[in-house]
């Protein structure tokens, strides 16, 4: 559904975007991430035509953006980081006026009530966009991106700036709106990524540093070694006994917790399933294991690491070419 | 385009800028007018009633421009307009001629006031004519050049002292051309000046010369306003 080769972006000296590739297959949530003036942005207003790439190509649908980009763009709804209302009208009058300004074909107020259902501001249909709250405004730009059906939708860092609540609402929302349309979403909140998206492609100083299923990223990285668990038995002894197994990596305590156990995190070795031997190793000192949590990276961690990764790639061909 | 347009027509009267336009306007061409002909008796020169107002645009009509492409760049609403499927140059006319219809309407409906006139006497007619159309004309020119002034900063305040400084070195550039002794520089600066294009339509004479002028004066500045977007997309 979309496919982006070699992307470049120069602003004057800086390189925003630094040579990106990747595809977006129909019906997938892909999420964009990385830290603030990572290109994030750069690429999404490349891929809705607001800004020209220096070089690559993004095709959508089958439609270059540069080359056709009055075809590519009824393609795309897009939020970009600020909703774009006209804080002047009303959301019917804005709705309206958007409907007319994409040329939409649909029937307009079937079409129009469907989107305010979907988005829930039929309530606010009436009102002006400025004495609207900001969850609200934000549910006008989504509304907005939506009109004419386009088969992909752009969403720049959709939930800057909203409380807890309207976050976790704007996201349920993004999820339904991807049974139905191709979806990518810019964000540096990581949590989010991996409440929403089916994919996730990090990107950082203008270049992609992983793009994985969002299961696969974090296996990647620690491969499900790491367990929590905890254990009726002296703290000292257990932890002296679970340093001793076979295959450990690494023991950290975590602290004591009810029915008088203590709770610990474990790493194995790469390759090495220590369930059994925890088991085994626990038994013969009449230590019940009560509870056992395998517990995954956070996309934290997959970030952090694979940034500083992606850093010590580029730091050896640094000083050669200062040599 | 339409629907640019019709926002643009409904954003003036939804804000209190339409209506403060078309309150100056009015009021300042029925003093004018009133001071140019009705207390002059019978010495009255419609001609020298339009030449002021013409004067009066530099300060009225960036009113009508100021905000065009300014508010949206600070708004972020041009993203909008940049995403979505229409074209640059739809973009741009539709946000002129919105500004156009208004001062245009404003305009004829202020050339009621000639109606009087006939009243006391028999004014010409062809006068009156060739002044009304040549300042529609000019009255483009000028909103062009205000809409190009609009696109390249997004501070409203900006917009309107910029234009205004556009048009007054626009308008005083006839003037200025009586104090340069070199000819060919001063037949330079007359060709340039859009008051000694507009000379002729005083005296009641047709200028085809001129109307091609205002018209291009309007094309260029639109133009520039386009080339603006794109180099700014390419940048």
């Amino acid at each position: 559904m979309i496919k982006i080769d070699h992307l470049v972006k120069h602003f004057g000296d800086k390189k925003a975007v630094n040579d990106i590739s990747f595809t977006v297959e129909a019906g997938e949530i892909v999420g964009f991430l990385g830290p603030n003036g990572a290109g994030k942005s750069t690429t999404m207003n490349i891929l809705t035509g607001y800004l020209s790439s220096t070089s690559g190509s993004a095709i959508i649908d089958g439609v270059d953006i540069l080359e056709n980009p009055m075809e590519a763009k009824k393609k795309i709804g897009f939020l970009p980081e600020q909703p774009p209302l006209y804080l002047d009208m009303t959301v019917e009058e804005y709705l309206n006026f958007v409907y007319e300004l994409k040329g939409c074909t649909l029937s307009r107020k079937k079409h129009l009530a469907e989107i305010c259902e979907v988005v829930k501001i039929t309530n606010v249909y009436k009102r002006m966009i400025k004495n609207l709250s900001k969850g609200y405004k934000q549910r006008v730009g989504i509304a907005q991106a939506l009109i004419g059906n386009p088969k992909v939708i752009i969403f720049d860092e959709p939930t800057i700036g909203l409380d807890p609540k309207q976050i976790i609402e704007i996201r349920n929302l993004i999820k339904t709106l991807g049974r139905d349309h191709t979806v990518i979403l810019s964000t540096h909140i990581l949590p989010e990524a991996q409440a929403v998206c089916d994919r996730i492609i990090i990107i950082n100083e203008g270049k992609v540093v992983a793009n994985e299923k969002r299961e696969n990223l974090t296996n990647l990285i620690q491969g499900n070694r790491r367990f929590e668990i905890q254990v009726c038995g002296p703290q000292k002894e257990v932890m002296s006994e679970l340093k001793n197994m076979q295959g450990i990596a690494k023991v950290e305590y975590l602290g004591n917790s009810e029915l008088d156990s203590n709770m610990f995190m474990i790493e194995s070795q790469p390759g090495i399933d220590i369930r059994k031997t925890l088991f085994y190793a626990l038994a013969r000192n009449n230590w019940p294991l009560i509870g056992i949590d395998a517990m995954g990276a956070t996309l934290e961690d997959i970030f952090i690491s694979l940034v500083d990764k992606a850093k010590e790639q580029q730091k050896p061909k640094r000083t050669k070419a200062q040599k | 385009m339409l629907a640019i347009l019709k926002r643009e027509l409904r954003s003036y009267f939804s804000t209190s800028i339409g209506y403060i336009f078309v309150g100056i306007f009015l009021a300042l061409s029925g003093a004018l007018f009133s001071y140019t002909t009705l207390q002059q008796r019978e010495n009255s020169d419609s001609s020298f009633y339009f030449t002021l107002m013409l004067f009066a645009f530099v300060v009225i009509l960036p009113l009508l421009t100021m905000k065009l492409f300014s508010e949206e760049r600070k708004l972020k609403t041009e993203q909008l307009l940049l995403t979505s499927p229409i074209s640059l140059w739809s973009m741009v006319f539709a946000k002129f001629l919105a500004a156009y219809a208004i001062f245009a309407v404003t305009f004829l409906v202020s050339c009621c006031n000639f109606f009087i006139l006939f009243n006391y006497g028999s004014p010409e007619v062809a006068i009156i004519l060739g002044n009304i159309i040549s300042i529609l004309l000019v009255g483009a020119a000028f909103i062009a050049i205000g809409v190009f002034v609009s696109a390249l900063t997004e501070n409203q305040l900006i917009a309107a002292f910029g234009t205004m400084a556009i048009l007054l070195i626009l308008l005083l550039l006839g003037v200025a051309s009586s104090y340069v002794n070199f000819t060919p520089i001063r037949l330079i600066i007359n060709w340039l000046s859009i008051f000694t294009r507009y000379t002729p339509f005083t005296y009641g004479e047709f200028s085809f010369s001129a109307i091609v002028y205002y018209a291009s004066i309007t094309f260029v500045f639109l133009f520039l306003t386009v080339r603006i977007f794109e180099k700014r997309r390419w940048d």
